[in-house]
């Protein structure tokens, strides 16, 4: 059997067995698009504005959230160091952990997206755009947050740490997934947005395992 | 120059003259800079206020200068391993961090007057912006390891993350919206370039930053070369 798709459902396996899955991810999520009437008011024409962009980047923020615990297990226990020396090679090891992150957690919160739009108010024809917007997103967001998750290794204060890192490498998807959200709503429409997204994830899914695995073999070390 | 600054004993022998060369150097740049952005004349729309452009630009180049000085040292330190090179990529780091928030302040100061408010998002500025968060990312990743060996390297993978990742912010952020006016100094077009009273301080003051910032910059390795000879003493003298 296929060694990456082994750990596959390790990883898969691990992320469910315990601590829930995606749950605590989901929990934060619907927490975090409760606060945002409670803070800007309940008025649904100044909700409805908001709505896609909120749902947005509510679901890059989730997508921080087990990000830490991704390489940190396998580094303590030792499994990592197991894994560096494998046949397929650390950076199709690290692509596999990002991408069973993506699976356990983002999957899930592509298909919160939609539902928290629209209960904030969104209009029903942009829920596909948010759903498809969150899909390749949070592909996005796994790659690039495995990356911080790898260079924190070793360090004292891995959660913020990671956030402070990644935040300002999320700019860039942001602002496609917001562009497309806003396409999708406007009357002109378009499809640059969601185009733009789709190649800066691919991109992050290409590049990020090089940082990832150097990340990681420098920790090992 | 690099093969020749690789050695340290060489290195520290050029920088010891070197630094305060360069600090001179800035002093007279900027203060001539300075002369000549106060005898420029008066901008038709903007005023007095346009001065503030002289040390405005300069930062803000600086502040991607600065950027792409971390780059080359954390590419040195991470393909060759070399000690100096990691020093100059931590030495680097507070410093880009300065000048990117002088960019921010200083556009901050010439945006109440001219655009009647401190803060737009606009491209420009915001990507200004996540260039400063990433020196802040930098320095906390930096801090937050403590084998240092292990810290530079990591920060070093940050850096040129940061490097391939900082155009496309460029460019996305450029894409999402656009207020800030356009480039002058290297415009295409005759009449969008800058006149000469005003490219005259402009090129002064860029250059007494760039001066300035060179000799900072070889202070603070030196400071780190030293610190290091003393932690390894430190620790000689602990097993002896």
């Amino acid at each position: 059997m296929n060694p990456l798709l082994v750990l596959l459902r390790r990883e898969l396996a691990l992320a469910w067995g315990r601590g829930g899955g995606p749950l605590p991810a989901l929990a934060f999520y619907a927490g975090v698009t409760t606060l945002v009437p409670l803070a800007v008011g309940p008025e649904p024409d100044r909700l409805a504005v908001i709505a896609p962009g909120i749902a947005w980047l509510a679901l890059a923020l989730a997508s921080l959230l087990s990000l830490e615990r991704l390489f940190e297990r396998d580094f303590e226990d030792g499994a990592l160091d197991l894994l560096a020396l494998g046949e397929p090679g650390l950076e199709a090891v690290c692509a596999v952990k990002a991408l069973a992150q993506w699976l356990a957690t983002g999957l899930p919160l592509a298909f919160a997206a939609p539902i928290a739009a629209l209960m904030l108010g969104a209009p029903v024809a942009i829920a596909p755009i948010v759903l498809l917007c969150a899909l390749v997103g949070g592909l996005a967001f796994a790659f690039v947050g495995g990356m911080g998750a790898a260079l924190t290794l070793g360090s004292r204060r891995g959660g913020v740490l990671i956030a402070v890192i990644v935040l300002p490498l999320f700019a860039p998807p942001v602002i496609f997934g917001g562009g497309a959200l806003a396409q999708a709503a406007s009357v002109t429409g378009g499809t640059s947005g969601l185009l733009l997204l789709c190649g800066w994830a691919a991109a992050a899914v290409a590049l990020s395992p090089l940082a990832m695995a150097a990340a990681c073999r420098n920790a090992l070390d | 120059m690099f093969a020749f600054l690789a050695n340290p004993d060489r290195f520290m022998a050029f920088s010891r003259r070197a630094a305060p060369a360069f600090g001179a150097l800035a002093v007279l740049l900027i203060a001539a800079g300075l002369w000549y952005s106060f005898i420029a004349p008066e901008d038709y729309q903007q005023g007095d206020t346009v001065r503030i452009m002289f040390i405005h630009v300069p930062a803000a180049y600086l502040a991607m200068f600065s950027y792409i000085c971390l780059g080359v040292a954390s590419f040195l330190s991470l393909v060759y391993r070399h000690a100096l090179a990691d020093a100059a990529a931590r030495a680097c780091a507070p410093l880009g961090a300065v000048f990117t928030a002088l960019a921010l302040i200083t556009g901050a100061l010439w945006g109440k007057p001219m655009w009647g408010t401190w803060w737009v998002w606009d491209a420009r500025l915001t990507s200004v912006l996540v260039l400063f968060l990433f020196w802040l990312g930098y320095m906390a990743l930096r801090a937050a390891i403590d084998d240092e060996t292990k810290a530079g390297r990591a920060a070093a993978i940050l850096a040129l993350v940061g490097l391939v990742n900082l155009p496309v912010i460029h460019f996305s952020v450029e894409w999402w919206n656009s207020l800030h006016q356009g480039a002058t100094v290297f415009a295409a077009k005759a009449e969008n370039r800058l006149p000469p009273s005003y490219l005259i301080p402009m090129a002064l003051m860029a250059l007494g930053y760039t001066s300035a910032f060179g000799s900072l910059w070889l202070v603070r390795i030196r400071a780190e070369v030293w610190r290091r000879r003393a932690a390894v003493l430190a620790l000689q003298a602990a097993e002896g």
